[in-house]
C-alpha cells in the first residue's frame, strides 16, 4: 500500500517545550486517518507542520514517496493539502460562493467570471451530497452548514489530503451523523482525510487507522476495528479512564434556585434571545440545560449572573431576590459561575495563577490587611488549591497563566469556582476543549459537589455530558425551554429533535 | 520554585532591553550627527552623552528640573498603560494643572501665618484640575465606549486653547508675552537642593531652577509603584487593564476601574504641570503660543523606555532629560537646532523600542517556560500598549480555546 503523505521523524521545538518529538504519521490514500490526543499533545502542531505554518527542526515530508518542503499554505495548497481549521475562516458577509472561490476567483482580464465557478461548485456540491445555496449568506446558515463551505472550499481547490481539526465539536448529533455520511463519500472518491479529534465513538465511527500522540511523542498507529474504545483512551492518557461517570441516584432536597418568566433582552436586533423562562434547580442535584448553540444558553446565563440585565422575571437564590443584584453581591449570596469563554470572562492571562485563583476573593479579609494585599497568604491559598485540584503549570503559583496549557486553565477556574462553596454552581460548557482525562475530573467534582448538596447548573452542548451527568435536562430551543426530561428515560436522538424545534413538548 | 530569583531574571532582561533600546538609539542619533556634520560627529555625540554634565553642577540641576514633569507625565502614562489604557491626553492634563497651579500661586492672598501652605494649595489644586481634565475620557470610556485616545487628544486642543485663553486673560505679563511670576510664597522650596546644584561665577552663585518638585516626584513614583503592586485598588486595576471582561465577570465595578484610573492619571500630570511652572525666577513660564505641551508626549517615551514600572519611569525620565540638555549644549557645534532635535527625538524614538527588545531578549537569554504550547501554538504576549485594543477585540472574536 502506497502512502500519499508521510510524515517522517517529525521534531518541532517550542523555547522550553519540544511539542514534536520525532513524530512518524503515514496517510495511506482513501483511508480516514484520525489523530488522537489529548490537549496538549501536540497535534496541531503536527498539523500546522503539515500545513505549513511551522518548520520542523527534524523529519522530512513525503508526498507519494518524494520527498517535500513545505514553507507556507500556498505551499501546501499546491501540494493539494486542505485544512478545516476549528474555528472556520469564513467571510460572513460574503455569500456562500463568494467564500468559496476567494483567493482563487476565476477571471477574464480582470473581472469575475462568476457563472463558471458557480457551475463547478454545484457540481461538486451535487457529487458530495453537500446541499449548499451558493447564495445565502455566510451569516445565515447554520454552522454545519459553514463546515460545508469550508469542505467545498478544499473541493474546490482540488485539494486530495483533508485535514479535519476537531470537525464536531460544533455540531448537533444529526449534523454529526451528516458530516460522517460525508467524510465517507470523499474517502470513497479518492481523498484522504486526516481527522483530529479527542472523541474516540468518532474514530470507531468512520476512522480507518488512528495515529495516537502522547506529550509530544507518537505512542502507535493502530488499527480501529482490531482496537477497543478503553485500548485508544489508554494510549491516549496513560492510564485507565472510566468513560460512564460514576454517580448515584440524585436526592433532591429544598429549592436553591428559582427562575421565574426571565426575559432578557437583545443587545443588538429585536429578537428576544430568552423569552419566558422559568426552572428551579434543588439542592443535591444536577440540572442541565441542553441546546444547539446560539439558542440562547449564553444570554441566559449572562442575565442569571448579572453579566446582562433582565428584561422581566425573577431570579430568586434560597428565596432571596437577586434579579438586581451587582455580580459581587450575587457572588456573596452563593453563585458561582464557570464561564463559557474561559479567555475572555474566566481568566486575566497576564495574571499569575496565584492571582487568578483569588480574582473572587481578594477583597476579603482573608486576603487583605487596610486595602493591601496579603501575598504569603494569597500565595498559600493558591499552593493548596493547586495541590488539591492537581493544576499543572510550570512555575506553580507564580505562572502567568497564559502560559498554561487549556486544560490547566480550566482546572484553575473550576478549582476557583468549586472552593467559592457555592449554594448554586452555574457551569458553562465546563469541559470544553479537555481531554478525557480533565473531563473525567471535572465531571466528578461536579458530581462531589452535588452530593454534598449543593445545586448544579449546567449548559453543555454536548449530549454525552448532559445524558452522564444530568439528574434533569431542560431543552432550550431559540430562547425557550421546551422540554423538561429524565435522561434515564429519553434517548439521544429524542433529545437532538428537541434541540432542534422538531420537537417540543406542550407540558412546559 | 523560588520567586525571587524569577523576579531577578525578570527584571534583569527589562533593563538588558531598556539598555539596549538606548543604545540603537544612540548609533542612529550618531548616524544623523555624521550625515548632518560628520567632522564634528564623534564631538557631537560626547557632548549629547555628557548632557547636562556640560554645564557642571547647574547643568545637572537644570537636568533634574526638566526629568521632574516628564517623571510625572510618565507616571501618567505608565499608570493608565498598566491599567489598560492609553492615556495621549497627558498634555491637556499637564496644561491645565500648570495653569492652575499658576493662577492660584499669582492670585490667592493668604494671611501671614498660612503663607507657607500657599504652594502646597497650589499643587494640590493642579493635581485636582488634571483629574477633572482626564475625568471626562475616563467617563465616556467607560460609560460610552468612547476611545480614550480620540476624546483625550480633543481634550489636549481644548486645554491647550482654554489655558492660552485664560492666560491671557488673568495672568498674563504683556512685556515679557508669557504668564506672570508667581508669588514668593507659591514658590517650590529648595529643600537644601540649592546648596548642591550651583556654578560660581566669580561672585556670583548662579543656582539651578531643580527645587522639591524633584522629591516630589519621586515620592509620587514609589507611591504609584506601591498602589499597583501591593494593594487591592491596583489588583483591580489592573485586572481590569488586562481583561476587562474577566473583571466584570469576577465582580470588580469595572466601569469605576476605568474612571478611576484615567482620573489618577489626570492627578499626575496635572501635578506635573504644577511641579514644572511653581519655581522662582529662571524656571518656566507658559508661553501663549498655539503648541501642545511637548511635556505630556515626551511622557510616552518615557512610559514606554521604563516599560511602565514606576522605577524604571524615574530612570527613564532621567534619561529623556539627560539627552535633551545635551542637545541644547549641542548648540556650541557647528548644527542647526532643527537637525539636533531631530537626533534627540531619533535617539528617544528608538529607545521606546525596549518593549520590543524585551521580547526578543527574553527569547535569547530566558526559557520561557511555556507549559504546553503546541495546542496553543506559541502563547504570544501582547505588549501593556496593545493589551487595550486587544480587550476590545475579545469581545468580538473568540480567541482559540
Amino acid at each position: 500500500m502506497s502512502y500519499i503523505i508521510e510524515m517522517i521523524g517529525i521534531t518541532k521545538q517550542f523555547p522550553g517545550i519540544i511539542a514534536n518529538d520525532d513524530i512518524t504519521l503515514q496517510l495511506k490514500k482513501g483511508e480516514i486517518h484520525a489523530l488522537l490526543g489529548e490537549n496538549g499533545a501536540g497535534k496541531s502542531t503536527l498539523m500546522s507542520v503539515l500545513f505549513g505554518l511551522y518548520r520542523p527542526e527534524k523529519g522530512i515530508i513525503k508526498k507519494n514517496g518524494e520527498e517535500i518542503s513545505i514553507k507556507d499554505p500556498n505551499d501546501a495548497n499546491r501540494l493539494g493539502i486542505g485544512m478545516v481549521h476549528q474555528h472556520f475562516k469564513l467571510v460572513h458577509n460574503f455569500t456562500v460562493l463568494q467564500n468559496i472561490i476567494l483567493g482563487v476567483e476565476t477571471t477574464k482580464h480582470g473581472f469575475l467570471k462568476m457563472d463558471k465557478a458557480r457551475k463547478r461548485v454545484m457540481d461538486l456540491s451535487d457529487k458530495y451530497g453537500l446541499k449548499v445555496d451558493p447564495d445565502a449568506l455566510i451569516s445565515d446558515i447554520t454552522v454545519g452548514m459553514q463546515q460545508r463551505v469550508e469542505i467545498l472550499k478544499m473541493l474546490y481547490r482540488e485539494n486530495e489530503i483533508l485535514i479535519f481539526d476537531e470537525p464536531t465539536a460544533v455540531l448537533t448529533p444529526q449534523e454529526i451523523e451528516e458530516l460522517m455520511k460525508i467524510m465517507r463519500e470523499l474517502v470513497k472518491e479518492g481523498k484522504s482525510i486526516l481527522f483530529i479529534t479527542h472523541k474516540l465513538n468518532e474514530i470507531k465511527q468512520v476512522a480507518d487507522r488512528c495515529t495516537v500522540l502522547r506529550k509530544g511523542k507518537c505512542v502507535g498507529t493502530i488499527n480501529v476495528a482490531e482496537t477497543s474504545k478503553d485500548t485508544m483512551s489508554e494510549m491516549m492518557v496513560g492510564r485507565k479512564v472510566k468513560f460512564s461517570v460514576e454517580k448515584t441516584d440524585a436526592v433532591p432536597g429544598e429549592p436553591v434556585f428559582e427562575v421565574k418568566n426571565l426575559t432578557v433582552a437583545s443587545r443588538h436586533g429585536t429578537k428576544k434571545p430568552v423569552k419566558n423562562v422559568s426552572f428551579t434547580v434543588r439542592k443535591g442535584e444536577i440540572v442541565c440545560i441542553a441546546g444547539i448553540d446560539g439558542n440562547g444558553q449564553s444570554e441566559l446565563v449572562y442575565a442569571l449572573t448579572g453579566l446582562m440585565p433582565v428584561e422581566d422575571g425573577k431570579i430568586l437564590l434560597n428565596g432571596k431576590d437577586v434579579t438586581h443584584l451587582s455580580i459581587r453581591e450575587r457572588n456573596i449570596e452563593g453563585m458561582s459561575h464557570i464561564p463559557e469563554d474561559r479567555h475572555k470572562d474566566g481568566l486575566v492571562l497576564d495574571y499569575s495563577l496565584a492571582e487568578n485563583l483569588v480574582l473572587k476573593k481578594y477583597f476579603m479579609q482573608e486576603f487583605q490587611n487596610n486595602g493591601f494585599i496579603k501575598f504569603p497568604a494569597v500565595f498559600k491559598y493558591s499552593d493548596m488549591l493547586i495541590d488539591r485540584y492537581d493544576i499543572r503549570a510550570g512555575q506553580g503559583s507564580s505562572a502567568i497563566v497564559r502560559s498554561m496549557s487549556g486544560g490547566n486553565q480550566q482546572k484553575a477556574i473550576v478549582a476557583r469556582e468549586i472552593d467559592y462553596n457555592p449554594e448554586i454552581l452555574i457551569a458553562v460548557q465546563p469541559t470544553r476543549g479537555l481531554d478525557v482525562g480533565a473531563i473525567e475530573y471535572i465531571h466528578k467534582k461536579l458530581i462531589e459537589q452535588r452530593d454534598d448538596g449543593k445545586a448544579v447548573l449546567l449548559v453543555s452542548l454536548e449530549l454525552d455530558e448532559v445524558m452522564n451527568l444530568s439528574d434533569r435536562i431542560l431543552v432550550i430551543y431559540e430562547g425557550e425551554i421546551v422540554a423538561d426530561l429524565d435522561p434515564k428515560k429519553a434517548t439521544i436522538q429524542e433529545l437532538g429533535l428537541y434541540m432542534s424545534g422538531s420537537k417540543r413538548s406542550e407540558a412546559v | 520554585m523560588n520567586k525571587r530569583n524569577l523576579f531577578r531574571s525578570q527584571g534583569f532582561t527589562n533593563a538588558v532591553s531598556s539598555i539596549s533600546a538606548i543604545c540603537v538609539g544612540l548609533l542612529f542619533g550618531l548616524v544623523i550627527l555624521f550625515v548632518s556634520n560628520s567632522s564634528q560627529a564623534l564631538q557631537g555625540l560626547g557632548i549629547i552623552l555628557k548632557g547636562g554634565f556640560s554645564a557642571r553642577a547647574r547643568g545637572v540641576g537644570q537636568s533634574l528640573y526638566y526629568a521632574t514633569p516628564i517623571i510625572m507625565t510618565g507616571l501618567s502614562i505608565g499608570f493608565a498603560s498598566k491599567t489598560g489604557l492609553f492615556n495621549i491626553g497627558a498634555s491637556g492634563q499637564f496644561i491645565v494643572g500648570a495653569f492652575v497651579a499658576i493662577f492660584i500661586g499669582v492670585k490667592l492672598q493668604l494671611p501671614e501665618s498660612l503663607a507657607w501652605s500657599h504652594w502646597i494649595i497650589a499643587l494640590l489644586c493642579s493635581m485636582i484640575a488634571g483629574g477633572l481634565w482626564a475625568l471626562i475620557p475616563g467617563l465616556f470610556k467607560a460609560y460610552l465606549n468612547v476611545n480614550e485616545v480620540i476624546s483625550s487628544i480633543m481634550m489636549n486642543y481644548i486645554g491647550m486653547y482654554g489655558v492660552n485663553y485664560f492666560v491671557k486673560l488673568y495672568v498674563y505679563d504683556s512685556l515679557k508675552a508669557l504668564s506672570q511670576n508667581v508669588a514668593e510664597t507659591a514658590v517650590i522650596p529648595k529643600w537644601g537642593l540649592d546648596h548642591i546644584f550651583f556654578n560660581m561665577t566669580g561672585n556670583y552663585k548662579d543656582t539651578a531652577t531643580i527645587n522639591a518638585g524633584f522629591y516630589i516626584a519621586i515620592a509620587a513614583a514609589i507611591v504609584i509603584y506601591i498602589v499597583l503592586n501591593k494593594t487591592v485598588f491596583g489588583y483591580e486595576l489592573k485586572a481590569c487593564g488586562y481583561n476587562r471582561f474577566a473583571s466584570k465577570f469576577a465582580g470588580i465595578n469595572e466601569k469605576r476601574s476605568i474612571v478611576l484610573s484615567m482620573v489618577i492619571a489626570g492627578m499626575l500630570s496635572g501635578l506635573g504641570g504644577g511641579l514644572l511652572y511653581l519655581c522662582g525666577a529662571n524656571g518656566r513660564r507658559i508661553k501663549v503660543v498655539d503648541v501642545i505641551a511637548p511635556e505630556g508626549f515626551n511622557g510616552i517615551p518615557v512610559a514606554l523606555l521604563g516599560l511602565s514600572n514606576p522605577i524604571g519611569i524615574i530612570f527613564a525620565a532621567l534619561f529623556v532629560a539627560h539627552i535633551t540638555m545635551g542637545g541644547e549644549y549641542l548648540q556650541q557645534l557647528n548644527y542647526v537646532p532643527e537637525i539636533i532635535d531631530i537626533i534627540i527625538a531619533i535617539i528617544i524614538y528608538f529607545s521606546a523600542f525596549s518593549l520590543l527588545l524585551r521580547n526578543v531578549i527574553s527569547k535569547l537569554f530566558r526559557d520561557r517556560h511555556v507549559e504546553l504550547v503546541s495546542d496553543t501554538g506559541p502563547a504570544g504576549k501582547p505588549g501593556r500598549f496593545a493589551g487595550a485594543s486587544a480587550g476590545l477585540n475579545d469581545g468580538v472574536e473568540k480567541e482559540d480555546k
